[in-house]
C-alpha cells in the first residue's frame, strides 16, 4: 500500500484521454487500493481519477459519505468504477468545485442532478447505478478527468444569477 | 515568476469606459517588468475600475513612473499601495446570498449589518443596479463564510426582508474537492 503522487496541472497527462481498463488482475486490484489510500489521505477527498495520479486507465473512486453535511443524504458509500459511463441524465445545478489537481481554487460549475451510471467492479463485474445531487457531481468531476477535461474548463460565471430555481414543495 | 526580493503593490486604476484599457495598462506593466497577481476589472456605471496586485522590485514612485504615461493618455485615475501580498490562501466561501429589491438607499448597509452581526464574513461582493431609470432595481450577490452557523445567518436575513422589503435568499456551498 501506498499514497501515490497527485500530478497538478499544467501536467499534459491531465488533459489526455484515459484507455479502457482490459484487464482484470491482482496489479489492478494493488493499485486500485493505493489509488483509495491516496484519495483518503488527499484534502477534501471525496473522489479521485487514476489519471491524477498520472496512471491513463478509465478507473475513478468516489466516496461522498465522509462529507459532513452529507452524512444522512442518501449515497453508495464507496464507489470503484471502472470504465464508467453516464448513460442517463436529468437537471442542471451549479455547484462549486475544487481538484486536487488544481491547488489553491475553487469556481462554480453546472453539473447533471441525477444521472444514471453503468461501470464495471474491481472484479470486472458489471454495475448499475443511480445517483443524484453531492454524489452525481463527484462522479461527473471525475469522470471529466478521464476524457482529459478539468473542472476550469466548465466554469461559469457567479455574476448574473439570480436565485436558484427552487423544486416544487420546497418551502 | 515571483521573487522574493520583490515587492507588491495593490494599483487601483478608475477613469470612463472605452476598449483596450486593459491591455495598455497591461502592456506597460510587462515592458516595465512587472508580474502581475490577482486582479479584478469590471465596468461599474460606464467607468472601467481596476484592481490588481503588481509584483515590482523597485519603490511606488518607480512603479508610478511606469504606469503614468498609459494612465494619462487614458485619463485613468492612478493610486499605488503597497501591500502585503497573500497569495495561495483563498478562503473558501460556505454561503452564498443573493439579494434584490427595488432600489433606494440604506440596502447595502442594513443587510450587511445584520449579516456582520450574525457572523457573515464577506469575501466576495458585487452589486448592480438594474431596472429603467424611473424603477430602478438593486441586486447583490454575496458569497462569504457563516462563522457563526448558517441558522444564524438564515434568521438575521429574514429579519432584514421583512423590515424592508426586499427579497433575499441564503444557499449553502457544498463545495467538492476531486
Amino acid at each position: 500500500m501506498a499514497v501515490l503522487d497527485i500530478i497538478t496541472y499544467p501536467d499534459a497527462r491531465l488533459k489526455q484521454v484515459a484507455e479502457e481498463v482490459k484487464t482484470f488482475d491482482d496489479d489492478l486490484l494493488k493499485f486500485i487500493q493505493n489509488l483509495e489510500e491516496t484519495m483518503d489521505a488527499g484534502p477534501g477527498g471525496v473522489g479521485i481519477a487514476a489519471t491524477q495520479v498520472g496512471v491513463m486507465l478509465r478507473i475513478v473512486i468516489v466516496d461522498v459519505s465522509s462529507y459532513p453535511r452529507l452524512k444522512k443524504a442518501k449515497h453508495h458509500g464507496r464507489l470503484v468504477l471502472i470504465n464508467p459511463e453516464i448513460v442517463d441524465w436529468q437537471g442542471m445545478k451549479k455547484g462549486r468545485e475544487g481538484c486536487m489537481s488544481v491547488p489553491d481554487f475553487t469556481g462554480n460549475v453546472i453539473r447533471a442532478e441525477n444521472i444514471r451510471l453503468k461501470a464495471l467492479d474491481r472484479e470486472g463485474v458489471e454495475q448499475q447505478y443511480e445517483m443524484e445531487g453531492f454524489e452525481a457531481r463527484a462522479v461527473q468531476h471525475e469522470i471529466d478527468h478521464l476524457d482529459g477535461l478539468l473542472f476550469l474548463d466548465r466554469l461559469v460565471s457567479r455574476r448574473n444569477d439570480l436565485f436558484e430555481r427552487k423544486k416544487k414543495n420546497e418551502n | 515568476m515571483t521573487d522574493k526580493k520583490n515587492k507588491w503593490y495593490m494599483v487601483t486604476l478608475i477613469g470612463k469606459d472605452r476598449p483596450a484599457i486593459v491591455s495598455h495598462v497591461t502592456a506597460a506593466l510587462y515592458e516595465g517588468g512587472c508580474n502581475l497577481g490577482e486582479t479584478s476589472m469590471m465596468r461599474l456605471g460606464g467607468n472601467f475600475s481596476i484592481m490588481m496586485m503588481v509584483e515590482f522590485p523597485g519603490r511606488t514612485k518607480e512603479l508610478h513612473d511606469v504606469l503614468v504615461t498609459v494612465t494619462d493618455s487614458l485619463d485613468l485615475h492612478l493610486h499605488i499601495d503597497k501591500i502585503e501580498a497573500k497569495l495561495h490562501q483563498h478562503l473558501i466561501p460556505d454561503v452564498r446570498i443573493s439579494v434584490y429589491g427595488a432600489d433606494r438607499a440604506g440596502i447595502v448597509s442594513k443587510v450587511t449589518s445584520v449579516l456582520a452581526e450574525a457572523g457573515l464574513n464577506i469575501l466576495d461582493l458585487e452589486s448592480d443596479v438594474a431596472g429603467d431609470k424611473d424603477k430602478p432595481l438593486y441586486i447583490m450577490h454575496i458569497e462569504g463564510q457563516a462563522t457563526e452557523g448558517i441558522k444564524s445567518l438564515q434568521s438575521a436575513l429574514q429579519i432584514v426582508k421583512d423590515e424592508n422589503g426586499i427579497d433575499a435568499e441564503l444557499a449553502e456551498i457544498d463545495t467538492l474537492i476531486g
